[in-house]
């Protein structure tokens, strides 16, 4: 078999690259290249310099280094049994095709993500190499995401978190039981001990040596996870005790939550369904309210009928109709807590009106100003000028906000 | 009527300095003309006078960072506006929190538009290379912004492209990066680059990373609107991948399955074959083996590991904890959280040698309930003490230490059955069904968790004491 020419191997390795729903280059240290001793910067918020037309941004350069692979995961396009074309990066490639597409000022980073191929451990060897040579031999100051291998030598994962801002390992499913089914070579408890072990080492990093010296930083973004939803039978009730263990566990800076998307060349062990993007984007809304909103798991899962979130209206309206006992809100006084628990008001609203509420009584119009969502907002709220009256306790309220039922399409 | 007129470079600067000199002599902002460049003054103007020196007046930090972004608007209202609210900040300085108070509401979109063009223009720039005389390599870029703001831009590119010499053409204002130095030169229309190959691949890799099943063009467009379009190289290819998109969908749905390469199953079979676990060296691995697969309640599903026992097999001591903390679930190894090296310092002041003793818990996995980032410990119950004595007596069979140091209720229950009354029963042998002694004690846990000082001092004291006496019995009966 002819070597495909570099133009082929990108198509194919990112075409493979794509179901990792994770682009995000934000929150890594500070570095810039100024005194003209290297290329790249990173300041706090990442910037995403494309748009595919899937409404995806395009952050990073995010390639596998090769797609052949010998685990045979149901769900994968680059399972051992599919007829996919196969290639395989140099270092070199990667190295190259990173700087230069950074210098044209098309991503911030790179992504990499690999099959595995003869061992872990050679693979991740690999990918570690990558990483140090963009970092040694380039003085590469942009940002490094690197997938790591769970069953890896532990001193590949801690030369990977010297170079890489990011470490991520996929969960990939929501329960131990999908992971047998579907990734029968996956081991769900090594996956765990790998992520316990880059909490470890992250922990370590950051403490100061007797002598007050700090050891070198690990993955300074932090690690991430991702778990397919719609490929096995769990409802949203155990994805989400799922990944607020994870959190909880690991100090996950996030967990990807990723539509079963169909792939060429399907199993049947896994027949293809149009992609839940609704799911997918009601479970990105109830991870929010449980990080950034105070809310509690069995809260979100208790506003659920049968397990599942409603796809008709966002989580935190749906907890407000079965919990319509504790409003209307009065905006001019409630606490945060409870000013974040009204649907249309955001931690930015809620910011907002704390400010503004010491030195003068809120209105209607003051809150649209603010950037409520009224809409949603009215019939939880009194303020100075409207009261909702009979509203938030109306049978047809949860209509008001429901799109109309529609035809069901035959996909 | 005053008027200012501002220069075209560092802009906000100067519109600082003239704010204040103008509130020094106390002008009020609808006698004040405001415009940037040379352009031909207005009419009825006065020539302007000149400034005195800026007042004392200071603003909150706020109001500083809101001109210094908005100065770069193109709207030419925006330096009135920006001196209007100046000065009502006079008046009370809390205008400024005041996030529903309508100009500031106007001020505060033009900060947004000025700041979401910075965030596209670092976006969406792309550079070309072009032919370099010198080592450094050189590229360069056309770029049309809404506002002003190739000036603030620039130490960005600076510290985000510094080893390669760059130039960045604007209708406005030309920056050139050569050297490490940043130069700023007029505007000009858009100048003709070279062909770049790079280009191609990056749009290969545009076309590729692209989902056909999760077509969105909505969310694409309200993010990459179409006017920055013309300068991507890779929005040519946009059109295309709408057009087949839900075709390229529909024919990976209805594709049948095919047959498995030749290579898979042997792939597959040897890959079996290396995971299949290796016999073990002896009992003990055997044991934790073993265990890992542990699913005799429901601990296994949210903790990470189960954590064993470890220390010398010929151990004279056993010390039996309640259960592995969130450090010991991570480590998957006994004693070493907090508590852990609690007991560590107090066994050595206590004269008992922590290095030959095997040191355990009752319960192998670690019970919590995550709040938010962190995991809080939970008491093991009853049900899953009993289901992990399984694994607690196969470690005392193995082991048979002559004396078991059982620390806290749950240990003490684990081991003589009763686990009431441990701040009576402390201090006390008792034995084990089979007749091991087993010394009872309190777990190092709760001297971290005493609120009051003096019961601390009190059960840490009683605890060393326990320690000790340990230590005594084990060289006594040697």
């Amino acid at each position: 078999m002819s070597k495909p020419p570099l133009q082929e191997k990108l198509a194919i390795l990112s075409d493979a690259a794509k179901y990792d729903a994770s682009c995000a280059s934000s929150g890594t240290s500070r570095r810039h290249s100024r005194k003209g001793d290297g290329l790249g910067s990173t300041e706090g918020s990442g910037i995403c310099h494309a748009y595919a037309p899937d409404g995806r941004c395009i952050s990073l350069l995010k390639i596998l280094l090769t797609n052949f692979c010998i685990y045979d995961c149901a769900y994968c396009v680059n399972r051992v049994s599919s007829n996919v074309r196969r290639a395989r990066f140099t270092v070199d490639e990667v190295v190259t095709l990173t700087l230069e597409f950074y210098r044209r000022n098309y991503i911030e980073g790179l992504f990499l993500s690999s099959g595995i191929v003869k061992s872990p451990d050679e693979t991740m060897g690999e990918m570690v190499e990558i990483a140090r040579k963009l970092r040694q031999e380039h003085n590469f100051r942009g940002y490094i995401h690197l997938k790591t291998i769970p069953d890896a030598d532990p001193a590949l994962i801690e030369a990977a978190g010297l170079h890489a801002d990011r470490l991520s390992i996929n969960v990939e499913l929501p329960t131990d039981a999908s992971v047998a089914a579907f990734a029968p070579e996956k081991n769900p408890a090594t996956i765990r001990r790998a992520m316990a072990d880059v909490r470890l080492r992250k922990e370590y990093a950051g403490d100061r040596s007797h002598t007050g010296k700090r050891p070198p930083r690990f993955a300074p973004a932090g690690q991430s996870t991702q778990m397919i939803v719609g490929a096995d039978g769990a409802d949203d009730a155990t994805i989400l005790h799922q990944s607020t263990r994870l959190y909880g566990s690991y100090g996950l800076k996030r967990v990807y939550y990723s539509a079963f998307s169909p792939i060429p060349d399907a199993t049947d062990k896994l027949p293809l369904i149009r992609p839940p993007l609704e799911r997918e984007h009601r479970l990105y809304q109830a991870d929010w309210l449980l990080r950034f909103y105070g809310f509690a798991l069995d809260e979100i899962t208790g506003a659920t009928r049968d397990g599942n979130l409603d796809l008709a209206i966002d989580p935190k309206l749906a907890w407000a109709l079965t919990n319509r006992a504790q409003f209307p809100v009065d905006v001019n006084r409630a606490s945060r807590e409870m000013l974040l628990r009204v649907p249309g008001f955001g931690v930015k609203t809620v910011n907002r009106i704390l400010t503004t509420r010491r030195h003068r009584t809120l209105s209607y119009e003051d809150l649209v100003r603010m950037g409520a969502s009224m809409k949603k907002a009215r019939a939880f709220v009194v303020l100075r000028g409207w009261t909702p009256g009979a509203l938030t306790d109306s049978a047809d309220l949860r209509a008001r906000f429901a799109p109309p039922p529609e035809q069901l399409a035959l996909f | 009527m005053p008027t200012v007129a501002l220069p075209t470079r560092d802009t906000a600067r100067a519109w600082r300095d003239a704010a204040r000199g103008l509130l020094a002599q106390d002008i009020p902002p609808d006698r004040v003309l405001w415009h940037r460049g040379d352009r031909a003054a207005d009419l009825f103007a006065e020539p302007p006078e000149p400034m005195p020196a800026g007042g004392a007046m200071t603003v909150p930090k706020s109001f500083v960072e809101l001109a210094e972004t908005v100065c770069w608007h193109s709207d030419p209202e925006r330096f009135a506006r920006l001196y209007a609210l100046l000065w009502r900040l006079r008046e009370s300085r809390a205008r400024m929190t005041d996030t529903a108070d309508p100009a500031l509401s106007r001020l505060r979109e033009m900060e947004k538009s000025v700041r979401r063009d910075k965030h596209k223009m670092k976006a969406f720039l792309r550079f070309r290379e072009i032919d370099a005389s010198g080592p450094r390599r050189r590229f360069a870029a056309w770029f049309e912004p809404a506002h002003f703001i190739a000036e603030p831009l620039a130490p960005f590119f600076a510290r985000r492209f510094g080893d390669m010499d760059w130039i960045i053409v604007t209708p406005d204002l030309t920056l050139r990066f050569t050297g490490g130095e940043i130069a700023f030169e007029d505007g000009q229309s858009r100048p003709p680059l070279p062909d770049d190959a790079t280009e191609e691949l990056w749009t290969t890799y545009f076309r590729n990373i692209f989902n056909p099943a999760r077509l969105k063009v909505k969310a694409m467009q309200a993010e990459m609107p179409r006017k920055y379009w013309k300068n991507l190289p890779e929005a040519a290819a946009i059109p295309d991948m709408i057009a087949t998109a839900e075709e390229r969908a529909r024919r990976m749905q209805a594709a049948a399955p095919t047959l498995a390469p030749a290579r898979a199953a042997r792939i597959t079979e040897r890959l079996r074959m290396d995971q299949q676990t290796p016999p073990p060296a002896d009992d003990l691995d055997a044991l934790h083996r073993q265990a890992a697969g542990c699913e005799r309640c429901a601990l296994y599903r949210d903790a990470t590991q189960v954590v064993m026992g470890e220390g010398p097999r010929d151990a004279p001591l056993m010390v039996v904890g309640e259960q592995p903390g969130d450090q010991e679930d991570l480590a998957g190894r006994p004693f070493v959280g907090p508590a852990g090296q609690l007991f560590d310092r107090i066994a050595e002041e206590a004269g008992l040698d922590r290095s030959r003793a095997f040191v355990t818990n009752a319960v192998k996995h670690f019970k919590f309930t995550p709040r938010g980032k962190r995991r809080i410990h939970q008491k093991p119950d009853a049900g899953e003490v009993s289901a992990c004595r399984w694994w607690l007596d196969a470690e005392r069979e193995l082991i048979r230490p002559r004396l078991i140091l059982a620390m806290g209720a749950t240990a003490a229950g684990a081991l003589t059955g009763r686990a009431e009354g441990i701040m009576k029963r402390r201090g006390t042998f008792e034995a084990t069904g089979d007749g091991t002694p087993v010394l009872l004690t309190l777990h190092p846990s709760y001297l971290l968790r005493v609120p009051n000082e003096q019961a601390k001092a009190a059960a840490t004291r009683d605890f060393r004491g326990d320690l000790a006496l340990a230590a005594d019995w084990l060289r006594d009966t040697a």
